[in-house]
C-alpha cells in the first residue's frame, strides 16, 4: 500500500521539510525555549500516524499480535501528543494570564 | 483521483501548513498560545486525513478499531493526567518523559515493521533497501531517544547519579564500542533481514542511548533533552518512510530540523558548544586551581539584619536562580516581593537566560506564582541599572552573578554573559553553604565587602525573612 509516494518523492518532501523546519525558527526569547521546546516535542508525537497505519494494515491481514503492538505504539505516542499540547498550553496560560493588580507605582 | 484521495491530500497539506505557523508562532510571545492550538489541530487533521486515506481505499478492520480506541484512550487519558499532575518546577524531566514516550513509538512501528515485512512499503529491488534502512533509522534513532530521554529524566530527578567510571575517557571507548556494534547489526539487518541483527541493534543503540547522556551533568540536561527532541522527529519522519506517509516525513523533518535550531540557540544562552556538552567532561575539568582556594573574608548574616536593610531600601532586585527552583521557594518570594511593594520599595526580578532548570524556565514559575510579568526584567535590560539599586538578594543562583566572568579571561566563565549585581549597594546571597555552582568554581562575589551571605534552603530563608519584614512593620500601609 505505498502507491501514492516514490522514493524519489518521500526524499524531496524529507528534503523541504528540512529546510522549512530551519526557516522557521530564527530568534527565539530565553522565555519561550521551555514552552517551545515543549510544544515542538508535542509534534514530535506525530508517530500517531505510523502507529495507525500499522494497525490498520495489520487489521486488514488479520495479525492480531502486530494489532497489539500497534495499539501500545499508538498509546506512546498519544501519551507524547496529548500530554505534550496541554502541558505546553498550561505554561503558555501563566504568560498570557493578565497581572492581577497594576502597579501604581513605576 | 478519487474525491476521498483529493480530500486526503486537502487535509494533508493544510495539516502541514497549519504545523509550520504553529511552530513559528510559538517562538513569539505574543502567539504562542494560539500557535500551540494551532498545531494541536493540525495533528488532529493528520489523524483525519490517514482515517479518510484508509476508510476509502481498503476500509478498516472493526478488530482494527478496537486496538485504535484502546491505544488512543490509554495514552490520552494518561497524557492528560500527567500534564496537569506534574509541578511547574518539574517541566525539564517532564519534557524528557514525553520525548522518550514518543521515540519508543517511532521504535516499536519499526519493529512490528521489520518483523512483519507485509505491514510496511513494498519491498523489491531498491525498495527492500530503502525499507531496510529506514527501519534501521527509525529502530536506532527512536531506541537512542527513548533510553536517553529516560536517563535524562532520572538524572533530573534525582534518581540517577553519574557512576565514577562514566567520568573517565573510559566511557568513550564503551560508546564508541556500542556504536560499532549498533552498526555491525544495522549492516546485518539490511544485508539479510535476520531478526538477530534487528535485536542487537534494539540492544546496541538501546545502551548508547543510556551511555551517552548518564554522564552529562544535570545543567546541561536541558541541551540534551532538546536535541532529543529533534532526534524523535528524525525517528518520526524515518517511520514515514517505513510506513509509507508523506505527512509523517515533512512533519517529522520540520521538528527534527526546527528542534536542532532551538537546541543550537539554547546552547548559545548558556555559552556552551554542543560538541562540548555530548563530548566533553564538566566545565569544572578545566578550572585552575586558583579558582579553587578557599574563601576569606566572607561576611554573613541573619534573615533578621537582611530585613533591617530591606526596609530602608528605596529599590530591591531579585536573581533568582536554581537553588530557588529547587526549594520550590517561588511563591514565598512572591510574598515577600508583595510586603516590599507594600512599603512603597521598588522591586524586579533580574532573569538571567538560563536561570531556572532550564532556559526560560524561570518566567515559568514565577509566572506561576502570580508575579506580573512586567517585573520580570531581561539581562540586558537590568544590567545597566545595577548601580542605582539598594539591594539585591541572590537566591539560588551563583555562576550568573560571577563577577569573574568579565573580569578574568583565566577563568573557565569568561565571555558569558552575567548579572553585574555586584554594582548595587548591598548584596545579599542566599545559599545552603559554600559550594562552587556547576562551573565548579569560586565566585568571588561572595567576598566583596558589599555582598553578606544568607546561608540556608532559599525557601527557609524567605520564610524568615517574611516574618522579620512583619514584625518590623513593613507593609503595613504607612502614611508618608
Amino acid at each position: 500500500m505505498n502507491d501514492a509516494l516514490s522514493l524519489n518523492d518521500a526524499l524531496w518532501v524529507l528534503l523541504l521539510g528540512s529546510l522549512l523546519g530551519l526557516e522557521l525558527i530564527g530568534k527565539v526569547p530565553p522565555t519561550l525555549h521551555t514552552p517551545l521546546m515543549s510544544g515542538a516535542n508535542a509534534i514530535s508525537g506525530i508517530t500517531v500516524l505510523a502507529a495507525l497505519t500499522l494497525i490498520i494494515k495489520a487489521g486488514a491481514s488479520g495479525n492480531g499480535a502486530l494489532m497489539a503492538l500497534g495499539a501500545v505504539s499508538l498509546g506512546f505516542a498519544l501519551f507524547n501528543v496529548i500530554g505534550g499540547f496541554l502541558v505546553t498550553d498550561r505554561m503558555l496560560a501563566m504568560f498570557s494570564r493578565k497581572p492581577a493588580r497594576q502597579k501604581e507605582k513605576r | 483521483m478519487t474525491a476521498a484521495v483529493v480530500i486526503k491530500y486537502a487535509i494533508e497539506l493544510v495539516a502541514v501548513l497549519l504545523l509550520a505557523l504553529g511552530i513559528k508562532g510559538l517562538s513569539k510571545v505574543r502567539s504562542a498560545r494560539a500557535a500551540n492550538q494551532i498545531a494541536a489541530v493540525a495533528l488532529a487533521l493528520a489523524v483525519l486525513g490517514v482515517l479518510i486515506n484508509f476508510l476509502s481505499t481498503s476500509g478498516i478492520d472493526s478488530s482494527a478499531w478496537l486496538w485504535i480506541i484502546g491505544g488512543t484512550l490509554v495514552g490520552g487519558v494518561l497524557g492528560a493526567i500527567t500534564s496537569q499532575k506534574v509541578p511547574m518546577t518539574a517541566m525539564p524531566e517532564t519534557v524528557a518523559l514525553f520525548n522518550g514516550c514518543g521515540g519508543m513509538s517511532s521504535l516499536l512501528v519499526a519493529l512490528g515493521v521489520a518483523l512483519d515485512p507485509l505491514a510496511g512499503s513494498d519491498g523489491e529491488g531498491t525498495g527492500a533497501l530503502v525499507a531496510g534502512i529506514s527501519i534501521v533509522v527509525s529502530v536506532f534513532v527512536g531506541a537512542i531517544t527513548f533510553s536517553g530521554s529516560v536517563v535524562a529524566m532520572g538524572k533530573l530527578q534525582g534518581w540517577l547519579d553519574t557512576p565514577a567510571w562514566m567520568q573517565s575517557k573510559l566511557r568513550h571507548v564503551i560508546n564508541i564500542g556500542l556504536a560499532a556494534l549498533s552498526l555491525v547489526a544495522a549492516i546485518a539487518l539490511i544485508a539479510s533481514g535476520g531478526d538477530q541483527g534487528l535485536w542487537l541493534l534494539v540492544i546496541g543503540s538501546s545502551l548508547l542511548g543510556i551511555g551517552v547522556t548518564l554522564s552529562i551533568g544535570g545543567a546541561d540536561m536541558p541541551v540534551v533533552i532538546s536535541l532529543l527532541n529533534s532526534y524523535s522527529g528524525v525517528a518520526a519522519a524515518a517511520a514515514g518512510f517505513v510506513v509509507g506517509s508523506q505527512m509523517l516525513i515533512v512533519a517529522g523533518a520540520m521538528v527534527g530540523a526546527a528542534g536542532l535550531i532551538l537546541t543550537q540557540v539554547m546552547c548559545n544562552a548558556m555559552n556552551r558548544s554542543l560538541v562540548n556538552v555530548l563530548f566533553g567532561g564538566a566545565l569544572g575539568a578545566s578550572a585552575s586551581a586558583a579558582d579553587q582556594g578557599e574563601y576569606q573574608g566572607i561576611t554573613s548574616c541573619s534573615a533578621e539584619e537582611c530585613a533591617l536593610t530591606l526596609e530602608t531600601a528605596q529599590r530591591v532586585v531579585f536573581v533568582p536562580g536554581y537553588g530557588l527552583a529547587v526549594a520550590q521557594a517561588q511563591h514565598i518570594l512572591r510574598e515577600v516581593a508583595e510586603l516590599l511593594e507594600a512599603q512603597g520599595i521598588d522591586v524586579a526580578y533580574a532573569i538571567h537566560p538560563v536561570a531556572g532548570r532550564m532556559p526560560g524556565h524561570m518566567n515559568v514559575l514565577l509566572a506561576e506564582a502570580d508575579v506580573p510579568y512586567e517585573q520580570l526584567i531581561e539581562m540586558e535590560t537590568i544590567n545597566p541599572e545595577f548601580p542605582r539599586t539598594d539591594v539585591v538578594i541572590v537566591l539560588g543562583a551563583n555562576d550568573v552573578v560571577n563577577p569573574q566572568a568579565r573580569n578574568d579571561p583565566s577563568s573557565p566563565l569568561y565571555g558569558m554573559p552575567v548579572l553585574n549585581v555586584e554594582e548595587a549597594t548591598t548584596v545579599f546571597v542566599v545559599k545552603r553553604g559554600l559550594s562552587a555552582g556547576y562551573a565548579g568554581i569560586k565566585n568571588i562575589l561572595f567576598e566583596r565587602p558589599n555582598t553578606s551571605m544568607v546561608f540556608g534552603d532559599a525557601k527557609k530563608v524567605l520564610s524568615g525573612l517574611a516574618q522579620e519584614l512583619r514584625e518590623l512593620g513593613v507593609g503595613k500601609a504607612k502614611v508618608g
